[in-house]
């Protein structure tokens, strides 16, 4: 593998090709925010919140770009910016979006608190799930349970636990309780729980 | 022959590896018209592919149904062409006939119903297809006269 | 037919077939396509051949079942040969009289004729309905005159010469350069150069040890027909793949020739029955006579093709979610790059190209790449098929050049606006499109042309739309439908799209905002540059396109809660002209919640506050008195009074 060298909010940065600019970014000491990434993870690009502009290519076919910098992998000779006026545009109005259906996440209040998002411009339609995805990546992909996974498309996707193996495993386990951004995981395990396990009270 | 028998022939047919997922629930789903529990559990071992992706791909793709469907099944056409010449009617007269909204099945497990995002037969719009069979240039009263010939 | 072993072999295959056919020998062909088949086709194809043998004529008149026509509205489709008589909306209980009196006595029918609304005149042969007489039929043409089912049928009419030159006189990479200058671009959406696709995969390196697809152990380069066509109005590749299967399999073959692949796919949505089907049927036959398989033609070329049926979703036509459903997975587009080109399915190179494409492969290496380019704009080559449906009065498949005005297709292929109403605009390229305005009626259809005007070729849907179609409804419904077919990963999709779709809707209730229209901007700028792929990218065109060209009715809907086209069912109301109703009853009698006020000789008054807008009254009001009628924006006018509504009819009998 060789090394190549790019360029970030103006400041070089060398890195192994196939690094992601998220990871050359850190690499810098250079903080994007993020909500589906995480370390123990194969990157999913599916929050958007670390985008990045990209201007790549050679001179005679130069252009830019939008990229989601944790799955966009880093280009020898790119300009990369983290900060500019369109992407915070496009920050606040994903965090935005995120807020009508998790208003209580603090994780998302503290975003929207840095990059001024409004909690109610969008209409509430709150089911407290983000999609993030690191539940149910979590539990395939490190502790190869699938006890949780996603049912259905589009804007009726959700997360939903296997009975028959969560019943089984998650009790010891709740490794993904703390991932959760928002506290729906929980409420979700919990009301799986009561379905599974009869009350003793019975 | 047995549920698990059909489902164990259907596997021996395309192959019992993961790629053959979504071909094997097609299948499945054309014989039984529903993808019964014992059967995804049988396909899961069989092809070694964790129930948490079998409810996705069954959830995802909108050939396949979890509950039992009615002896007929009955799709509206909701394409642009069909929209814009009135599909919306065609679709209020099969709600108010059946009692049913789409996703749902009548509880004598006579009609089931479900829109569609386009059936191809776009120039006899507006169309509905019942249990293959395509009925297309419906109106309302149209509609009515189809549905009556279904026992 | 024995196994065809050599170019040598096929043409003297071909030779015996020509040699048992006699061009001058009457036949009947019956379109039995999808789109006939729904109108009664099979009884009609099945009466034919039943009067045929009743009239003892059967040894000299043959009958086939072949692919559609295309003209699907007037179907089932009959057409006799050799002199091209064309019969429209046939019954079975018409064949007797045809049969006996087209072919034993050789005289037309008139009142099955097409007729010519203009000229009033009857039409006798089909290439002259003017449905047809403006189209250029390269690629759906031979479908009326083959039976899909077969091989002898299609290699009566050239079938696998292309091939056969492909493999014996060029090399593969002559192949794609032939293809690059022919100019060919993918007709499945995005409209990039297909030889320029072809090179990539060529180049592109198979991984060592690469990922093999499971039991077959499989590896080497894979190529894909895309018949998962999802565009809601579009249906040209299904006809193709029902009506001419064998010309899509040719044109893969040269394909994987070309960019050496071993192996070939064929995705194809499993709502499309008989297409499923007549390939399923036309690969075993091409297998058994060595046109596909190990050692095709005895090239040495051997190249293997499976049908997976696609299971409903409409992401998967687009390519990483197409090869993900392959593989057995959701359909989660992933980011690009890398391209299929260089990892695909199963991790192996794989060329993607849509039904079209691949069928138009034969004609150009048969025919040459110039004649394919001589036809056509600057910057796209060919013939293009388009679904030519919604308020329109001919619907059906139309194939016209590249560069034809707009108008044409419209006004003289379509014949225009049925029913005296006026043409307000055509929806091009599926959800990803956009809507085109009687102003930019002249434009030249072609991939840059349709861009330029804010829309995009899509696989080529053309939804016509008249005064009656709001244009913030069409918008709500695009928006609606890719609420349901994204795949849910992204967040300024599924999240951006939900609250699109809130917006839109509660604007074509009437409960529109201050700042609505800007949100739906801002969300659309979002999806368009942030979204994971395609789909999400493209997912705003609905209501940007609509936004650009009829802003006019989305400021009438958000600040003065009307409806310019009468559509919104929340925004309109029903009211009875005093000064036109004759007080028949009907209405009253139809309306399903008892809205109407009236009696016998006592105007009828819908009562606002029971009624729904149904539109059943204004339905079923007879047109020559034609007293219903909507209003939107405006104060429902008062009641006459109760002296007012008594009809004398004496006064009736005074009226001219």
């Amino acid at each position: 593998m060789s090394e190549i060298q790019l360029e970030i909010d103006g400041r070089a940065v060398r890195v192994e090709e196939g690094t992601t600019i998220l990871a050359a970014a850190r690499k810098l000491g250079i903080a994007i925010p993020t909500l589906c990434d995480h370390d123990g993870l194969e990157p999913y690009g599916a929050c958007r919140l670390c985008i990045v502009e990209v201007d790549s290519g050679g001179p005679a076919s130069r252009r830019s770009r939008v990229a989601a910098s944790c799955v966009a992998p880093a280009e020898a000779g790119a300009v990369v910016r983290t900060r500019t006026e369109k992407l915070d545009r496009f920050r606040r109005t994903l965090l935005e979006l995120e807020l009508a259906r998790a208003p209580d996440s603090p994780r998302l209040q503290e975003l929207a608190r840095e990059h001024g998002a409004r909690r109610d411009h969008f209409d509430g339609d709150a089911s407290f799930c983000i999609h993030c995805g690191l539940c149910v990546r979590y539990c395939a992909e490190v502790k190869q349970l699938h006890a949780v996974g996603f049912i259905d498309r589009g804007i009726r996707k959700e997360i939903s636990f296997l009975p028959e193996i969560a019943g089984r495993e998650c009790e010891a386990c709740k490794e993904c309780f703390p991932l959760c951004p928002t506290s729906y995981l929980q409420a979700a395990y919990v009301l799986m729980r009561s379905f599974v396990v009869p009350s003793r009270m019975k | 022959m047995s549920l698990l028998e059909r489902v164990d022939a259907i596997i021996d047919r395309h192959g019992a590896e993961p790629s053959a997922l979504i071909q094997v629930l097609l299948e499945l789903q054309g014989e039984l018209h529903w993808l019964p529990r014992e059967a995804l559990a049988r396909v899961g071992e069989r092809l070694v592919v964790p129930q948490s992706r079998i409810q996705r791909i069954a959830t995802f793709y909108k050939a396949f149904s979890l509950v039992p469907k009615g002896r007929h099944e009955i799709h509206v056409c909701m394409g642009t062409a069909c929209h814009v010449r009135g599909a919306g009617r065609v679709l209020d007269k099969v709600k108010e006939l059946t009692g049913i909204a789409p996703g749902e099945t009548d509880l004598e497990l006579k009609f089931s119903l479900e829109t569609v995002n386009c059936l191809g037969c776009c120039a006899l719009g507006p169309v509905m297809e019942i249990d293959g069979k395509t009925h297309g240039k419906l109106g309302a009263e149209g509609a009515a006269t189809v549905l009556e010939s279904y026992e | 037919m024995t196994r065809i072993a050599s170019p040598t072999e096929l043409e003297r295959i071909r030779a015996e077939v020509l040699a048992g056919r006699d061009p001058e020998r009457p036949h009947v062909a019956v379109c039995v396509g999808t789109g006939c088949l729904a109108t009664g086709a099979r009884a009609v194809l099945a009466a034919f051949e039943a009067a045929i043998a009743e009239q003892g004529i059967d040894a000299t008149v043959g009958v086939r079942g072949t692919g559609c026509h295309g003209f699907c509205e007037r179907g089932p489709i009959v057409v006799i040969e050799p002199a091209e008589i064309c019969y429209l909306q046939v019954k079975p209980e018409d064949v007797p009289e045809l049969v006996r009196e087209t072919l034993v006595e050789k005289r037309v029918v008139e009142r099955l004729l097409y007729l010519d609304p203009r000229s009033g005149e009857r039409v006798v042969r089909e290439s002259d309905i003017p449905f047809y007489k403006h189209q250029k039929r390269l690629i759906f043409g031979p479908n009326r005159t083959i039976d899909p089912t077969s091989l002898e049928d299609y290699l009566a009419i050239g079938g696998f010469r292309a091939l056969a030159r492909a493999l014996f006189k060029r090399t593969p990479e002559q192949v794609i350069e032939e293809v690059k200058a022919a100019g060919l671009r993918g007709r499945g959406g995005a409209g990039f150069p297909t030889g320029v696709k072809w090179g990539l995969a060529r180049e592109a390196e198979c991984e060592p040890g690469g990922r093999s697809s499971g039991a077959s152990g499989a590896s080497g380069k894979v190529v894909v027909v895309n018949c998962d066509e999802g565009d809601p109005g579009a249906y040209m590749d299904r006809s193709l793949m029902e009506g001419n299967p064998f010309c899509v399999l040719e044109g893969l073959t040269i394909g994987a020739y070309a960019i050496g692949a071993s192996e070939g796919y064929i995705y194809v949505r499993q709502e499309y029955g008989l297409a499923v089907e007549n390939v399923g049927r036309a690969l075993r036959r091409l297998e058994e006579v060595g046109l596909l398989g190990d050692d095709v033609l005895g090239s040495g070329l051997s190249f293997r093709v499976k049908v997976h049926r696609g299971a409903g979703a409409f992401v998967c036509g687009e390519e990483t979610a197409l090869l993900l459903s392959l593989e057995g997975k959701p359909g989660e587009p992933r980011t690009r790059p890398p391209y299929p080109a260089v990892r695909g399915l199963f991790g192996r190179p794989t060329n993607i190209n849509n039904v079209e494409t691949w069928a138009a492969v034969p004609r150009i290496v048969s025919e040459g790449a110039a004649a394919f380019a001589a036809i056509g704009t600057a910057g796209s080559k060919g013939t293009k098929i388009f679904s030519l449906v919604g308020k329109i009065t001919n619907t059906g498949l139309v194939e016209v050049p590249m560069g034809i005005p707009l108008r044409e297709i419209v006004f003289e292929i379509g014949g225009g606006i049925p029913g005296g109403m006026r043409f307000k605009a055509v929806q091009t390229g599926g959800p990803s499109g956009g809507c085109i305005p009687e102003s930019q009626l002249d434009l030249r259809v072609d991939f840059d042309e349709l861009t330029r005007a804010g829309s995009m070729m899509g696989s080529g849907g053309l939804i016509v739309m008249d005064e009656e179609t709001c244009m913030v409804d069409v918008a709500r419904y695009f928006i609606e439908f890719l609420t349901d077919e994204s795949c849910g990963k992204c967040a300024p999709c599924r999240e951006g799209l939900r609250q699109m779709h809130r917006i839109l809707t509660r604007i074509t209730r009437g409960e529109g905002r201050e700042g609505d229209l800007e949100r739906l901007l801002e969300l659309s700028a979002l999806a368009k540059e942030v979204s994971l792929c395609a789909l999400g990218g493209t997912a705003p065109n609905p209501f940007l396109s609509t936004y650009r060209y009829f802003r006019e009715e989305y400021e009438a809907h958000v600040k003065e809660k009307r409806c310019p086209a009468l559509a919104c069912k929340a925004l309109v109301r029903y009211v009875i002209d005093p000064a036109r109703c004759t007080a028949c009853l009907i209405c009253m009698r139809k309306c399903p919640e008892g809205a109407i006020d009236g009696g016998k000789h006592r105007i009828h008054v819908i009562v606002q506050e029971k009624c729904t807008s149904c539109g059943t009254c204004l339905e079923v009001c007879p047109a020559r008195f034609g007293a219903v009628r909507k209003i939107s924006g405006v104060p429902v006018p008062p009641p006459p009074s109760e002296e007012e509504r008594v009809i004398v009819r004496k006064k009736k009998a005074a009226a001219p």
